[in-house]
């Protein structure tokens, strides 16, 4: 037992100012997620529901065993990306249980600009399928689309990891025995027809899901064919006559019912085994963590009161405590989970980097999921620190992580900057599942230094022409950057470019972590060969 | 003739035969009971010592075997057989043929029974032994002066009846002399165009009728003792619904009048055993013999709550020959009890019988003010094959006042889903006020019959929908094991978790919707507003109210699940609507099913037919009862999988219709 004693104090100032400060950060996110759900709006939701279709969260809603959590991935993809309003990309991903298997839902939402593949719809679907690869979860698709975008088509489907990916991915994962299961629902044109049609199994509803190649007026101008949606692709035809689908529903709920009964006789293999204890809470109120973090991300704070706010019983046995204390590594369980915790408790030094390496090696040799929790300004810097080989000690951190084949979970906590973000597991290193706290920021570096760069240079330059510059011409300059980075790393940015999974609420990170770590393990874990360290 | 029983068999089923079993395990007796197909784990047969298998579940197959009864009798080595009440209980064959076994009856000598089984000749004794008759004329002479002179003699009001007629017609009630020829015209002239005959009968007309009847015993020594009366009065369709003793207002003189009558009665047929003379009892306390039942009554434990006596003891004791254990000035009337009888139909849709499992049965703790006697228990089944009666709740205390209270609660707290039960009508009932004022008679439920169909206010249905919908909630987070995927907590990424729950009412048109979100106070309803959750001791906390409620899960016939909240308000029925289920079952509307488990009587249509909307198809029988199976559309008729005579249960397809 290594319970964390908390020395918060949740009427101090600082507490005080710092929770109201993440308040209203979580509120705004709130609001944005809540707009985020209502798709399209009310007019198309409208009209989509008078047709007798449920709308894309309801059926997956309706998909879910009852109560069953649903986790959300990529919520905020495309958010204020393209002129277009598209919320979520315009097809709501995420994980949750069907007749007790953890799935991947992906479904099309048709009130969002017909459910067309918009660039980041096509990233999202992929990033989708990539975490169902990863954790062998079986994929439900909710078909609903009118296929590409047609206006995008250069950013949507000639590239490696563009439209056909989609169905590369399912013939790959059908070969690992990963099952893919389609419900068309809605339209399913063009490439989308072969969503269905490359499912292992496949359900239509009548008089509304179409599936074929060309649409009617495709057909009349090549070739002068006159006929109707229904009559060209179906219900009735695929699953009377060309067995394109294999199940006949009568409106969504039926479909949605036959979709649980096959997840229900899929036959799924037993999850990964991993050390199991009852689950207990953590000592202190998760709802805390606002007044510890706060959205300054200059004020430091000491990250094991953030780990007492996640962890089982807020019990963490600490790994090397006392060495290289910039980084904080130790064991803990979450939602009885046993997990390894990488957080940074400030900037990363040799020693740091070392004990990260070894710790990430530890865990990855006996198989225990990694839980990373960045909040990294970066590797030291100087000359003291260059001669000591702070570069072969952070590569040694970065091929650790870059290798360890055990689930790897990251949340951005606060800054992620730099190499810090590397050797942190950022989304370059293949994390199962990465989040971000809406109070974070990403960038190569800080606004302020990467203002101070370009300020630095261009003063060089002008020095060097003899020409002088006014400290006010210099913030002049400065802001600008400033402004840019502080727009391109904020949460909504990053998370709009699925450059993460999701934005959390830091209070909710804990179920997060457990969904997300129960997810994963119905993989195996894999053995780990580390490339060569230098040593 | 003095010996001691040491077993008796039991030719009698549900309730009454462990009523009876309970009595002889007291004195020592042991017990055989007798049962049928349907029966073999019924609770009887598990009470028994023993038990003998009889035939078939109909019970022309078993329980009225006379041979049956009397071989397993032989078998078993019972000396004597209780026949309970209904089968063979007043069947005076199988009384003889128990005297020709050298078995004891239980019950009264056969002619005694064979005296009281013709009304008409039953009335005639009786009138000899001087117990008194609805004063009347059914003679021949028909003039008009003799019929007003007989008006006069029998006392005004009469009531003028045609003897041929029926329904009303040709029937007055005359309210004084001056009225008499008029009213006798024009009874006559409408019976005559009615029913080509105008022969009247004249007779007293009670205005205020009450059914009042008289518990006697006696042994085979000539000793009689009457154990008070029971009122009866609240009837449907001449069956007894709640029953109380002593009969409220009752004077001490009319008690031993009728009484003294009900003993005449008795002794006018040498009678032996426990017997009930039934009277017509009027406004101004005078009494009329209706008829004699020669056996144990349904209702006789309310006598047995308010004397103290065990009358099933007496007739073991009786049947030996033993000497009647009090006098009549031994027996004191102490307090007032009631039965209500809890059966299984529907009070809302023509007391149609329920069968079903009874999922679900809570019943008020027993003490000795709540008795609960019953054949039945939970998970057991209610068929189509014997009387739906679930229970009798039988209450006591010291007036009538606090006994109705008593009663009031004790319905609310009998708890039962799975099968529709009458619980909340008798509620209704004892809560009315010409009930709770003793101001009825054996028209009250034709009387006050709309008023007793509406629904008590309870509670607002959005706290019983919401208290429903969080107890499912509550049910899946309990099942959950410990992977966060399992916890059933609809958890959401940055919003409150949701929970959606689809909920059917009886009677609504549409589902109603519970889109809740699960917050700290509770379960939360956003659109009414309310939050809900439960107590640590389970009780439910909504809005400031907090009450204890029993929230029983049973599923339909059609699989869905149904909720039931029963609390001190009343009880409400959801069911969790499916609506897959409900789809699919509009695209099977082309096919008509048996509506509960009965008999194909008739059979209207044949394959090929053309039939209109609301034709009858098919007939059925159940409990008695006729059920037709009408068309609900144009269609022609496909196939039919049925013959008149047939058993059908519940739910199989019986026609199956086409339309165009």
């Amino acid at each position: 037992m290594a319970i964390i004693t908390s020395k918060v104090n949740s009427r101090d100032e600082t507490f005080l100012a710092n929770k109201e400060s993440m308040q209203a950060v979580m509120a705004d996110l709130q609001e944005k997620a809540a707009q985020i759900k209502q798709g399209g709006g009310k007019s198309y939701q409208e009209r989509h529901e008078s047709r007798g279709k449920l709308l894309a969260r309801d059926r997956i809603q309706r998909l879910l065993d009852a109560g069953s959590p649903f986790l959300e991935l990529g919520q905020f993809a495309a958010w204020d990306v393209y002129d277009d309003y598209v919320p979520a990309a315009g097809v709501v991903a995420g994980i949750g249980r069907v007749e007790g298997v953890e799935c991947m839902i992906v479904a099309n939402d048709a009130t969002v600009k017909g459910g067309t593949y918009y660039p980041l719809t096509v990233k999202k679907h992929l990033r989708a399928q990539e975490i169902a690869e990863r954790c062998h979860l079986p994929c439900i698709y909710l078909v609903d689309s009118g296929g590409a975008n047609l206006p995008q088509q250069d950013e949507v489907f000639p590239d490696r990891d563009h439209f056909g990916r989609i169905f590369f991915n399912q013939a790959n994962m059908s070969a690992k025995g990963i099952p893919q299961i389609a419900v068309v629902m809605g339209l399913c044109t063009a490439g989308g027809a072969y969503v269905p049609a490359m499912a292992d199994e496949s359900i239509i509803v009548k008089e509304q899901g179409t599936i074929f190649l060309a649409g009617p007026p495709l057909v009349k101008a090549a070739t002068g064919e006159e006929v109707s949606a229904e009559e060209l692709g179906g219900a009735d035809v695929h699953t009377r006559v060309s067995g394109v689908a294999d199940h006949f529903a009568v409106n969504d709920e039926h479909a949605l019912d036959i979709a649980r009964r096959s997840v229900s006789r899929l036959n799924r293999p037993a999850k990964a085994e991993l050390d199991v204890e009852p689950v207990k809470p953590p000592r202190y109120a998760e709802e805390e963590i606002y007044g510890i973090v706060g959205t300054d991300l200059r004020k430091p704070y000491d990250v094991r009161e953030v780990i007492a706010r996640i962890v089982d019983d807020s019990d963490f046995d600490e790994f090397k405590q006392n060495y290289g204390n910039t980084l904080v590594t130790g064991f803990a369980r979450i939602h009885g989970f046993l997990v390894g915790i990488v957080a940074n408790n400030g900037i990363l030094f040799s020693e740091s980097a070392q004990k990260g390496a070894h710790f990430i090696e530890l865990c990855a040799q006996r198989k225990i999921p990694l839980v990373f929790l960045q909040n990294i300004t970066g590797f030291m810097v100087g000359k003291k620190y260059e001669a000591e080989g702070i570069a072969k000690h952070g590569a040694k951190m970065v091929t650790a992580v870059s290798c360890a084949k055990v689930p790897k979970f990251t949340v951005l906590i606060g800054g992620s900057y730099g190499a810090g973000n590397y050797g942190m597991c950022g989304r370059a290193y293949d994390p199962t599942l990465m989040f971000m706290w809406p109070n974070a920021r990403i960038s190569v570096m800080g606004g302020e230094q990467a203002a101070g760069v370009m300020a630095q240079v261009t003063r060089d330059g002008k020095e060097r022409k003899g020409e002088s510059w006014s400290a006010e011409d210099e913030a002049k300059f400065k802001q600008p950057i400033i402004d840019t980075y502080e727009h391109q790393g904020h949460p909504y940015y990053a998370s709009a470019r699925l450059w993460d999974d999701g934005i959390i609420d830091p209070a909710q990170t804990r179920t997060v972590l457990g969904l997300s770590i129960s997810a994963a393990l119905n993989a195996p874990i894999e053995d780990t060969r580390f490339g060569v360290f230098r040593m | 003739m003095v010996q001691q029983l040491s077993k008796i068999l039991i030719a009698n089923r549900g309730e009454i035969a462990c009523r009876v079993i309970r009595t002889a395990r007291e004195m020592g007796i042991k017990t055989v009971a007798v049962y049928s197909d349907a029966d073999a784990n019924a609770q009887h047969v598990l009470q028994a010592d023993e038990a003998v298998h009889i035939g078939g579940s109909q019970s022309s197959e078993s329980y009225l075997c006379a041979d049956k009864v009397i071989a397993a009798a032989k078998r078993t080595g019972a000396q004597a057989i209780h026949p309970g009440y209904g089968f063979l209980s007043e069947n005076e064959s199988f009384a003889e043929a128990l005297q020709d076994a050298g078995l004891i009856f239980i019950g009264p000598p056969v002619k005694a029974i064979a005296a009281m089984g013709s009304k008409s000749a039953a009335k005639n004794i009786m009138a000899e032994a001087g117990v008194p008759l609805v004063p009347g004329y059914h003679g021949e002479d028909q003039s008009d002066d003799l019929l007003a002179a007989e008006a006069e003699k029998i006392g005004y009001p009469v009531l003028l009846k045609a003897a041929y007629g029926g329904g009303g017609k040709g029937m007055r009630i005359v309210e004084k002399a001056s009225e008499f020829a008029e009213a006798l015209a024009s009874a006559r002239r409408e019976a005559k165009a009615g029913f080509g005959n105008d022969k009247m009968l004249v007779e007293k007309f009670i205005t205020r009728p009450r059914h009042v009847e008289i518990q006697v015993f006696c042994d085979q020594h000539g000793n009689a003792v009457y154990l008070a009366e029971r009122d009866c009065s609240v009837q449907r369709r001449h069956q007894k619904v709640v029953e109380e003793a002593p009969a409220p207002g009752l004077s001490e003189e009319t008690r031993k009048a009728m009484g003294d009558a009900a003993v005449r009665a008795a002794q006018a047929i040498d009678y032996v055993g426990a017997g009930t003379v039934e009277f017509l009892f009027d406004e101004d306390e005078s009494f009329y013999f209706m008829e004699m039942n020669t056996r144990l009554q349904v209702e006789h434990p309310v006598t047995e709550m308010i004397t103290g006596v065990d009358l099933v003891e007496w007739q073991l004791r009786v049947a030996v020959g033993e000497v009647l254990p009090m006098q009549q000035d031994e027996i004191v009337l102490d307090g007032h009890a009631f039965e209500a009888r809890i059966y299984a139909e529907n009070a809302d849709d023509n007391f149609m019988p329920s069968t079903g499992t009874l999922a679900y049965l809570r019943h008020p703790e027993v003490s000795p003010y709540v008795r609960w006697d019953s054949g039945i228990v939970e998970g057991d089944e209610v068929t189509t094959f014997y009387d739906p009666m679930i229970a009798k709740l039988i209450v006591w205390d010291i007036d009538r006042e606090s006994a109705l209270r008593r009663l009031t609660n004790a319905l609310r707290e009998t708890r039962i889903a799975g099968v529709t039960t009458n619980t909340d009508y008798l509620h209704r009932i004892v809560s009315h006020e010409a009930f709770q004022k003793a101001e009825f008679t054996t028209r009250f439920i034709e009387q006050y019959g709309e008023a007793l169909h509406k629904r008590e206010a309870g509670l607002p249905e959005p706290v019983n929908l919401l208290t429903i919908a969080a107890s499912i909630i509550r049910n899946r987070q309990q099942a959950a094991n410990q992977d966060p995927w399992s916890r059933a907590n609809g958890w959401r990424v940055n919003a409150a978790a949701k929970h959606r729950i689809c909920l059917q009412t009886a009677g609504a048109e549409a589902a109603t919707i519970l889109n809740l979100e699960e917050t700290d106070a509770g379960i939360y309803w956003p659109e009414q507003e309310i939050s809900l959750r439960f107590a640590k001791d389970g009780a439910v906390l909504v809005d400031g109210l907090r009450f204890h409620a029993d929230i029983a899960h049973t599923k339909t016939a059609e699989g869905s699940s149904r909720y039931t909240v029963f609390s001190h308000y009343g009880r409400f029925d959801a069911s969790v609507y499916d609506a897959v289920s409900e789809l699919i079952h509009e695209e099977e509307a082309g096919s008509l099913t048996a509506p509960m488990n009965g008999t194909i009587v008739a059979v209207n249509v044949a394959a090929g037919d053309t039939v209109t909307e609301g034709q009858a198809l098919v007939v059925m029988e159940a409990m008695k009862m006729e059920y037709t199976i009408r068309a609900p559309f144009n269609a022609t008729v496909e196939q039919v999988f049925f013959n008149a005579g047939e058993l059908v249960s519940d739910g199989v397809e019986l026609i199956s219709l086409a339309t165009e």
